[in-house]
Parts: structure tokens; sequence; C-alpha cells
């Protein structure tokens, strides 16, 4: 295959010299908020821990299998992630997950196996909810990349939570993923 | 597999039988390319991000075997094991040997249009393994037994109905059930027990990263993720065209790829996958089936930049009103109709030639392929291979006598125009491929040239 590649490519041509672009939102948190609201997602400003926590207990009072890995919000979890097999998480119906950085242009969230102890767990919990720091969003996706240094075998950008229009164009929220999001924008980690 | 041969023109006759539901799919689709337009403008870089993403493609294009090299050797790093596919066939024994080395014989897959051009599924099933296809719109169609018939939206030719009967016979849904809600629930607990009893994943690519030996993969319902984390073998396939350079780039692509697509900002997900996790294995397929042909044809190359947005299907006036199965190949459209020719040109003739060249896919083509200058030059590649069928070099030829002869010209417009006048049933009849799906025009009482001569002398 190589071979052939060799025979039949084209001659060489440089990469354009120019690949980023600046957004300049005048106010990327708005921006983000915006953009998240119109895919599903309630965005939650917290001052601080206590604040999360209790914000926690009232956007999902009732809900039974809640699951964290915010060692602050141990008290507020009832189902622990300290399992060997990921299909073990096939019950979770709310994981709050802490999370690196939000892009505004697009609601995306960063998160991977450094905040994970599962890599399934954001999709296998019926429904989810990142805590970001309030500071840690960014204009657009070339900022995301310049941000991202994440060295870790795997990571996403999520935005919303999943869906799906197959059946005739319906958006149906809730595809496999999960059901809803809501993020949570702290001040003080 | 072993096809009769389809003509674009026939199949698209069956397909416009019934005009309401023509009407509804041309609408449908026209939708989603509003959508993109609505979604690209809010951009004010968004050309300057198509030329930019154009000229990676090229320097893509023009490294593609040393790019590959160091994918394969950071990939490996990574512990993620790489395999090279010339063809379909040796893609497809690939995935058979390693669900035999890990002992499974059953499998979820997420989208991947490389599958469906290596006609896999038909493959491992008839090897005894079990293959469930989780995207929504592609468990549809497999369930129905037919190919998808759109890259992005899989079963956008079904009516909400057809779906809510599929579904009464194969998951228990009420019957008469049509709720888009209710039928999405019962797909994601018929599919949820799959990705928890499977220990075998397969998934696209849609970008390959030379620098970190990684791979992206776009989707919106969170398919391709619960495949992959809760599988033990993780098997990614790709066209070797899914390579860029730098991570970075995914800044340009991840950009403008469902913009193009739905008009989304970004896919739900976009999972980038580098290792594997403790105890799974990964393994990447990297494919030619005719890439490295195509890469050779000067005039062809630039359709290998392509990223499978679908774009170029939402605005074609001609796929809008002829389906994705009209087209008789796994990737359909404009697109479709400039790869196919070169994997087979006896068997894809039809396809450039179902294009009115109007050059719409071009202009919103992401990455800026200039697809129906493409189209035009496979006619006169294929017409110079003897591949046109006769009909049409009769017509072609008749017309260039007609043309090149004024007088001539003159005299059979004349007899042309009274005779639809006189006796209409003449060109009025299903005879004529213009009068399907068409009414033919009131005949002018006069050529242009005639009142031209009139006039001039008043």
């Amino acid at each position: 295959m190589l071979k052939l590649i060799r025979q039949n490519k084209p001659d060489h041509v440089a990469l354009p010299p120019v690949i980023r672009f600046d957004s300049l939102f005048e106010n990327t948190e708005e921006k983000f908020r915006e953009t998240l609201a119109a895919i599903y997602t309630e965005v939650f400003p917290v001052k601080n821990m206590d604040e999360l926590a209790a914000k926690a207990s009232e956007l999902f009072a009732g809900v039974v299998n809640r699951a964290t890995t915010i060692p602050e919000l141990g008290s507020w979890a009832d189902f622990s992630l300290n399992v060997s097999d990921p299909h073990e998480l096939e019950t979770v119906e709310i994981a709050i997950l802490k999370a690196e950085f939000g892009v505004a242009e697009n609601g995306a969230v960063w998160i991977s196996e450094k905040y994970l102890p599962h890599r399934a767990l954001p999709f296998i919990t019926q429904n989810l909810a990142f805590v970001i720091p309030r500071n840690a969003l960014v204009d657009n996706m070339h900022d995301a990349y310049e941000r991202l240094q994440d060295t870790t075998g795997w990571g996403c950008f999520i935005a919303g939570p999943s869906k799906t229009a197959d059946i005739e164009q319906s958006l149906v929220i809730g595809a496999h993923g999960a059901r809803s999001m809501v993020i949570f924008l702290i001040e003080e980690m | 597999m072993s096809k009769a041969m389809i003509d674009h023109a026939e199949a698209s006759e069956v397909f416009n039988r019934d005009e309401p539901y023509v009407n509804w799919h041309d609408e449908t689709l026209w939708f989603v390319r509003q959508k993109r337009d609505k979604s690209s403008k809010l951009l004010p870089e968004w050309e300057q991000l198509r030329e930019v993403a154009s000229g990676i493609k090229s320097h893509v294009l023009s490294n593609m075997d040393e790019l590959l090299v160091q994918f394969e050797q950071n990939a490996k790093e990574n512990g993620v094991h790489v395999h090279w596919a010339a063809d379909a066939a040796e893609h497809n024994e690939i995935v058979l040997n390693l669900l035999k080395q890990y002992n499974i014989n059953k499998m979820v897959k997420s989208k991947s249009m490389l599958t469906e051009e290596c006609h896999m599924n038909e493959f491992l099933i008839k090897n005894g393994i079990d293959v469930i296809d989780t995207d929504l719109g592609e468990r549809i169609v497999q369930l129905r037994n037919e190919p998808p018939s759109h890259i992005v939206l899989p079963a956008i030719h079904l009516k909400k109905k057809d779906i809510g009967d599929l579904f009464h016979i194969h998951l228990g849904t009420e019957a008469g059930a049509t709720d888009p809600q209710y039928l999405t629930e019962a797909a994601r607990q018929h599919l949820r027990d799959k990705f928890l009893t499977r220990r075998a994943a397969l998934t696209g690519v849609n970008f390959a990263i030379a620098e970190t030996g990684g791979f992206v993969v776009s989707t919106n319902e969170g398919n391709a993720d619960m495949g992959a984390h809760l599988a033990d073998l993780h098997i990614a396939s790709m066209g070797f065209e899914k390579i860029i350079p730098k991570q970075e780039h995914l800044g340009v692509f991840l950009r403008l790829l469902a913009r193009s697509a739905t008009g989304q900002p970004i896919t739900t997900y976009s999972s980038h996958f580098k290792k594997p996790r403790d105890g799974q294995q990964m393994h990447i397929i990297i494919v030619d089936n005719g890439r490295t042909t195509q890469l050779g044809r000067a005039d062809f190359r630039n359709s290998l930049k392509c990223i499978r947005c679908g774009a170029c299907m939402n605005t074609c006036p001609v796929y809008r009103r002829s389906g994705g199965h009209s087209y008789h190949n796994a990737v359909a459209g404009p697109i479709g109709s400039i790869l196919a020719p070169n994997l087979d040109m006896t068997k894809y003739a039809d396809l450039p030639f179902a294009s009115t060249l109007c050059g719409s896919c071009s202009n919103v083509c992401p990455v800026k392929i200039d697809i129906h200058d493409q189209l035009y030059k496979w006619r006169q590649v294929l017409a110079k291979g003897g591949h046109v069928p006769a009909s049409k070099g009769i017509g072609v030829k008749a017309m260039s006598i007609v043309l090149s002869q004024p007088r001539f010209y003159q005299w059979s417009g004349r007899l042309g125009r009274s005779v639809m006048r006189a006796i209409p049933f003449v060109v009025n009849n299903s005879l004529n491929p213009w009068y399907k799906q068409r009414e033919m025009p009131e005949p002018p009482k006069e050529s242009f040239r005639d009142w031209y001569i009139r006039n001039r002398k008043e």
C-alpha cells in the first residue's frame, strides 16, 4: 500500500500557514450559556463546593444511584464508583463529574481519563452533570486545542445530552447516552 | 457481492412513483441544507476555514505515506495494534480473524461507511458472527435488510409509520405507534442490552492523527462510546485518507464537520481514542480498497479529501428527488458518484450522469472538492472507455448533427413545435423520458430567431 501511495501521490504541498481564527465573543460565559441552552443544557454558576452540594441535592432530589468523582460531594452520592467492571455502572442514574474546560462556540466540555475512573461513565449514566471552573472557558475549538495538553489515553468533547433525529428528522433527546445534562460553573474549586 | 446491473435513472423512476413522498424527501433534505446555511453564516471566517481545511487535506494527499508511517509508529507506541488491508476482502478477513482470536461471535458496531463499502456485515454474518448496528438509523435499515440511503442520515428515506411497523415486528412496540420519542426509547432499551452483553465493538474513524497516533470518532447518539468502552475488543476501521497531521488540525475540521452535516456547531460526542483502557485490546485497520488508484488520478484525487458530512447530498436536486438507494453504492449522492467509478467503471458508469452539474455540491463542500467538475470529467473518461450506454451516444450524435447545421436546426425546431401543438401525445407519452414525472411545456408559436428577425425589422 505504501509503495503504491508513494508512486501515485501528488507533488509536495506545504501546510497552510494560518490554521486558527479568533472568535472574540464579547462575553464568553454568556455565549457558552446560550449555546448550551440551544442544546437542552442548563448552566448553573455556583460559588463553592457547599453551594454545589446544595444545588445538586435540589436538582436531583429523590433520585437514587447518584455517583460523583468529586470528593466534596461524597456524602451526596449513594453509588460507589469503586467497581472493577464498567458494566456495573449500568444502574447509575446521575453522575456529577469534574471536567477540565468548556468551549463557548459549541457548548462542548472536555473530559478525559484524568478525571474518570471509567471511560464508560459519562455515557452509561442516565443523566449527566459536569463541574468546571468558572474561569475555564475558551471561545472556540482552535483555543480548545491550544489548551488541550491531555496526555491520557482517552478524552472526549461532550456537547449536551445524547440525541438522534433518525426517525423522520424529529429530534429526540436521550439516544444511547445521557438523557439530560447540566453544567455547574464553580468559582472556587 | 454480485448485484444485478442497476441504472440510476431507472431506480429513481421507482422512487418517484409516489409524488407526495418524493416531495417530502426533497423538503426534508432541503431543510437540513438550510440548517447548514444558517449555522455556517454565523462564522465570519467560514470561507477561510473551508480554504484551510482543503489546504491541510492537499498537504495530506501529498504526504500520505509519511503521515501513515508516523501514525502507525505512534499508535503502536500507544499499545494499539495496526493492520493494513489492501482491499475489502482483506479488511473483512482481519475483522473475522480478530473475533476468532478472542473467541467472540457477537459484535456491536457504530457507523462506518467503510464497512458498508466492504460489505462487511454480510461477510461476518455468513461466517457465523452476529453483528448489530447501533446507530438508530443504521439499526432501522439493518432490521429492514437494506443499506443506508444517506451517510449521515441512514434512514432518511423512511416515514415514521414504516419505522413503527418495523419496531412492532422486531422490538414488540405497540401496533400503529409512530411517536418518535416512544420508538427511540424502545430502540434505546433494545440496544442497551446489546451494549452490555457484547465483548467486541467496531467503530469507524472520522480523523486519525499522525502526530499522536490517536483517532477521533464523532456521534450524536453516544453509540460508538457505549460500544467501545464496554467491550474487551475495540476494532476501528479507517480508509487511509482519514489521516491528518496534527491534533490542532481537529480545530479546523471539527468546526466544519457538524455544521456542514446538520447545522449543529459540533456533534454531541467527539471521542479522542489514543490508548486501550486497562485490559482492553485496540486494533486499527487501515484500508486501501482502490484509494491508491484514486490518489494516482490527478483529476479525481481530491475526492479523497472528503470528510463524509453529507452536505453535497442534502443540497443536490437529483439526490433529493431520487433517494440514496438509486445510487446503488455505499456512498450516495454527488460525492458517491465520483468515488464509485474509481472502484468499478462498468458497474457505476451511470452515476456521474446522475447530476445536473449545477455546482451546488462544490459550493457547500467543507473541504472544497470540485465535485461537479469531477462529475463532468468522469463522463469524458467513461465515454472514452466505452462505458456509456449506446443510447446516450446516439442521442448525443443526433444532437451534434442538428446543432452543427443551422438550417437543419431551424427546420427541426419548426417541425417539433408544430408537431407538439397538433398531436401532443407524440411527446406526452411514457416513451419520452422527459415526460416522466413532468408536464411538457406549451410549445411557443415561434422561435426566438423568428421573433428577433421580425422585431428587428420594425
